[in-house]
């Protein structure tokens, strides 16, 4: 290859400058904390009784449509989470399956439905903001009319949540949104308000926060008074403590999220990934901003790059 | 060095007409798609929301498409003013497999019709990553053509075009954006976290699909050039590649040397050899780069025509397993969910490259790309 | 077998012989026997040599759980204490009182010494000696004391008897104590029937089954016949599907009410209560407090009837969930198809061919133009 030995180390030279100068220090981005006013609930799976009541109010309470996984579509029974199904009530079992919240030989509950993140990675991902993370209430709701349905909120969601209407031709994402059309007639979240034992117990995530630690200081097999519906309604239902895990799932999953969830099982039973306290749409922000902060750098290394191609054209002729 | 000039013959030769076909099929299905929504016609779910056409079509694509890029920094920022008969076939290849991208961008996102949202500012969200890609993607496109416009000029006019003090404004766009958007290819899948086998998952993938893509752009000049010296009955450029192939070893280890030190730094080298569809992958990968970096580190190898095209096989196949590794492969979004393309999915990815080879051989026939020959090969 | 016409004819009324067969095999039914056994009890029900004798101890109650035989119509009571049983002594339905009725239970007491049927309702107080109630100026503890040990069997019919009932509800000022408590040690057989009132017919059937087999039927650890009280209220009740389905009344009236749907956030305890309310009901009519609209409040169930408030959620005892609950872990199926993978497979053979051709060829050209 001749270049010349000049031009190479002219060119070479170049290039360091460009990198050195372009680049500014590591803008590391700074970790987004709970918001005053978050929004959230408290699922607990040990005062989980199965009856699926919140599946039933969340459909009613945002018009969704019925889902059979039958051939014969008798009864509504969706097997997960879907375009047309919000949040969904799963049963773990092992061995004989009779002892409720046990391990072994023993059956739980969880439900799924979106975490609503303290740093999402649906927000950070989507280039147009159709999901956005309300700046009050912390609740990330869906915007169809910015969306382009490229589905990368789909590939960032570390618990693959946002599901997409593959059959439709005008096709939107689909997730909970914690019922926040309701929120503004003070009303709760659907779900919430349906369930009859408080397992699904809404409130301001940091009151939430209290009652998950209040609860794992409870003595297991003793009758305690838990509230019913919101942390706030006054409802009470006084049930058994059972033997709680000891971790609030949520509390520092990726940033943390505002669905908080209790259990007598491990959590990775239940299908909740063990996920890191540093949430990747921080680690993807911190290298996307160190690299185009301001546009500094790319107008830096243009600018070098127009003298570089000018002055090889010059030589040229 | 000889001027551009078109090939002339035929259009519509046998090639031509086998890939007129899988072009015409590949639309029954988008066709297909339009009127009955994705899943009518893909195996894309909600656990594999980006499949084959985000991967090759968009990712690969670019990757191949990046003759262009690589030949403007080794001939304007490196001022080797030699190479400059192979810029406009780069160019043409890359303007070509950039545009065709694009729509495939637009086959494959769901609401179509929106796409314009990503220039709207009240929109834009400026911590998308993607955003970043879709907008120097789309510049890209508008400069690649503006650059090649002094070919259709000439096509027209007769005259060879003076490059002026815009156009260097534009051939320097054109090495600033596809370093923006090659290396943020790589970022795109930071988000994935731990659904991203940590064989894949970096915070260095920008540094390393950067690399990757330079080096995949010499590649597929050299991949290009045998191609259409042996598809247009031309001599072969062997003298010019061989010279031009010896960036191809040095740029392999450099990326080698990232990689492997990205992996060990991270501690997560031994997932390799753990024997499953993962490992494997990632070991047949590196094969892949290896190969060519050993050949193509003998001058001899260099010099041959046979050598050198085998080297750009393994190499644009490697590229090529490299990044569907880190989208496809290595993304393991949890248990129960399946991939694998459906066949209008496929054929859908088959007419897209189809169309961009008989857009090539069009345009090579008609418009000055190649540089002219004084007489056809016997 | 024959019964002997002439008797029934004796009895104002009458009931024919097929009538009375129908009586004893549906008491078969009642109690998951077969109703080949039928005849078997009518049989021992009217050829015994003497009808069995039974004793009727009230104490702390409130006569529902006589007042609920009287509903029974199969058999009725009329036939039951003419024709199957020999009820020597009832404080509601005695003939004579005072003095002559006290004087006649001694007497057939010590006549049918480890041959009668001991049946007690109503809770037994034990505070203060017992004072609470009392029976011809004696304390019933005392009277259930002696007369306990010479019974073959005791029935405690109703709640109170079974495990205390209303009486024993907080702060139980008489001590209200049930009957296997007071026998507790002698090892004489007792049979709980809780309920307020029970069902007349798991009574019933429990005597006649006693009257057939000489032996118990099959019984919890609660002494509760496991053919009334094996299942949970819940497992049976027409309602469950609602419960399964999330469908629930919020309050009286509502919507949710007048659809018929679970009453559970009601305070409906039929989740925690064992007794076959749900499928025996009532009075012959089919009718049971849930189908009324009104929740269950687990009158049966110790710690749960009288003890939990009526409108407080019920411990759902489900010893397994649901069967067609999702996993965890589902399946989405799709994936690979045979066509998509031979396509993938033939492109991908096809390139590799052709390179390898090429490749050919290319050194033969590369060879040419040296």
């Amino acid at each position: 290859m001749k270049i010349k030995r000049r031009d190479f180390l002219k060119g070479a030279a170049g290039c360091g400058v460009l990198a050195a100068v372009g680049q500014p220090t590591f803008a590391e981005a700074k970790k987004k904390e709970r918001l005053p006013g978050a929004l959230g609930f408290l699922y607990d799976s040990t005062l989980c009784i199965g009856c699926q009541a919140c599946m039933v109010g969340c459909k009613k309470a945002n018009n969704m449509p019925v889902e059979s996984s039958d051939l014969l579509p008798i009864w509504e029974n969706p097997r997960d989470l879907s375009a047309k199904t919000l949040n969904v009530i799963k049963k773990f079992e092992s061995g004989t399956g009779l002892n409720k919240d046990q391990e072994t030989d023993g059956f739980a509950y969880v439900k799924r439905q979106c975490m609503h993140c303290v740093d999402p990675g649906c927000v950070s991902a989507c280039p147009v903001s159709a999901m956005r993370k309300n700046p009050d209430t912390g609740v990330v709701t869906y915007n169809k009319d910015a969306c382009i349905g490229c589905r990368y909120c789909q590939i960032a969601c570390p618990f693959n949540i946002p599901k997409f209407q593959w059959d439709s031709a005008f096709p939107q994402i689909v997730k909970c949104q914690l019922c926040s059309h309701l929120l503004p007639k003070g009303e709760i979240a659907a779900c919430c308000s349906f369930c009859p034992t408080g397992a699904s117990l809404f409130g301001p995530t940091n009151e939430l926060m209290a009652e998950a630690k209040r609860r794992q200081q409870m003595e297991p097999g003793k009758y305690y008074d838990f509230p019913v519906s919101s942390i706030d309604s006054g409802k009470i239902f006084s049930q058994k403590a059972a033997s709680y895990v000891p971790q609030i799932y949520g509390e520092n999953a990726v940033g943390g999220t505002q669905v908080l969830m209790l259990a007598g099982v491990p959590f990775s039973k239940l299908g909740l990934p063990e996920l890191p306290e540093k949430s990747y749409a921080s680690t993807a922000e911190s290298i996307q901003h160190t690299l185009y902060k301001g546009m500094i750098a790319p107008i830096v290394v243009l600018a070098g790059l127009f003298y570089f191609v000018n002055r090889s054209q010059r030589d040229k002729d | 060095m000889s001027e551009a000039k078109p090939v002339g013959g035929k259009v519509f030769t046998g090639p031509f007409l086998f890939f007129l076909v899988i072009t015409l099929i590949g639309i029954y299905f988008l066709a297909k798609r339009f009127m009955f929504g994705i899943g009518a016609v893909t195996n894309m779910n909600d656990g594999f929301p980006w499949g084959i056409w985000i991967t090759y079509d968009v990712v690969v694509g670019t990757a191949f498409a990046c003759g262009g890029y690589s030949m403007a920094l080794l001939v304007y920022v490196f001022n080797n003013g030699e190479y400059h008969p192979l810029v406009r076939p780069a160019l043409l290849a890359s303007m070509f497999g950039y545009t065709l991208a694009g729509v495939s961008v637009f086959i494959d996102i769901g609401r179509y019709w929106q796409i314009y949202n990503v220039f709207l500012p009240w929109y834009t969200n400026f911590n998308s990553i993607l955003l970043e890609v879709a907008l120097c993607i789309a510049a890209y496109i508008a400069v690649l053509w503006i650059e090649f416009s002094p070919a259709f000029l000439e096509a027209k006019t007769g005259t060879k075009s003076k490059v002026n003090k815009l156009l260097i404004f534009f051939i320097a766009l054109g090495i600033l954006l596809p370093t923006m958007h090659q290396s943020s290819l790589g970022s795109l899948m930071i988000l994935a976290g731990h659904k991203l086998s940590p064989l894949w998952w970096s915070p260095a993938l920008p540094l390393i699909f950067l690399i990757s893509a330079i080096t995949m752009g010499y590649t597929v000049v050299i991949f290009e050039s045998t191609l259409s010296s042996f598809g247009f009955k031309r001599p072969l450029e062997t003298s010019i590649l061989a010279k031009l192939s010896l960036v191809i070893p040095i740029l392999l280890v450099i990326f080698l040397v990232v990689r492997f030190g990205d992996l060990l730094m991270r501690g997560q080298l031994g997932l390799a050899f753990s024997g499953n569809l993962q490992g494997n992958m990632f070991l047949l990968e590196n094969i892949l780069h290896i190969l060519p970096l050993v050949i193509l580190a003998s001058a001899k190898n260099r010099k041959s025509a046979k050598m050198l095209f085998l080297s750009a096989c393994f190499l644009m196949f490697g590229g090529l397993l490299f990044r569907f590794n880190t989208y496809l492969i290595g993304f393991d979004p949890g248990a129960g969910w399946h991939y694998f393309p459906a066949i209008g999915e496929q054929f859908i990815t088959y007419a897209i490259i189809s169309a961009e080879i008989l857009l090539y051989m069009v345009f090579v026939k008609k418009l000055p790309v190649l540089p002219g020959q004084e007489q056809a090969r016997a | 077998m024959r019964c002997r016409e002439s008797e029934f004819d004796k009895i104002p009324g009458g009931v024919s012989r097929r009538d009375f067969l129908k009586v004893c095999t549906a008491t078969a039914v009642y109690m998951g026997l077969p109703a080949s056994l039928g005849p078997k009890i009518a049989e021992a029900a009217t050829t015994a040599k003497k009808r069995p004798p039974v004793i009727w101890l009230s104490a702390q109650e409130c006569t529902g759980c006589v007042e609920t035989l009287l509903r029974a119509t199969h058999p009725t009571v009329e036939h039951l204490i003419l024709d199957l049983i020999s009820l020597d002594y009832s404080e509601t339905l005695n003939t004579g009182a005072g003095h002559q009725a006290e004087e006649f239970r001694a007497k057939s007491i010590e006549e049918n010494k480890g041959k009668f049927i001991l049946v007690c309702d109503g809770s037994i107080p034990v505070k203060d000696g017992g004072i609470y109630c009392k029976i011809a100026g004696k304390p019933v503890l005392e009277i259930l004391k002696e007369t306990a040990p010479k019974a073959a069997a005791v029935i405690s019919l109703g709640s109170c008897a079974s495990w205390g009932g209303v009486p024993s509800a907080d702060p139980n000022p008489t001590g209200a104590t049930p009957v296997y408590k007071i026998l507790e040690g002698t090892g004489i057989p007792i049979i709980n029937i809780p309920g307020c009132p029970p069902n007349g017919y798991n009574f019933l059937s429990t005597v006649l089954y006693y009257v057939t087999f000489k032996k118990l039927p099959e019984l919890d650890d609660k002494l509760r016949p496991k053919f009334a009280y094996g299942r949970l209220i819940h497992e049976n009740c027409e309602r469950r599907p609602h419960f399964d389905a999330g469908r629930f009344a919020e309050q009286f009236g509502d919507e949710g009410h007048r659809n018929g749907y679970c009453l559970y956030k009601l305070g409906c305890k039929g989740p925690e209560t064992f007794n076959n309310c749900s499928t025996l009901r009532f009075n012959d009519m089919g009718t049971w407090p849930v189908n009324t609209g009104h929740p269950c409040f687990g009158c049966s169930e110790e710690g749960v009837g009288f003890n939990i408030p009526l409108h407080t959620p019920a411990e759902v005892k489900n010893v397994t969930p649901a069967a067609v609950q999702t996993p965890i872990n589902v399946d989405h199926g799709g994936g690979m198809s045979a066509g998509a993978v031979a396509l993938a497979a033939g492109v991908a053979g096809a390139a590799v061919g052709a390179g390898a051709v090429a490749i050919k060829k290319i050194d033969q050209e590369d060879k040419n133009q040296d």
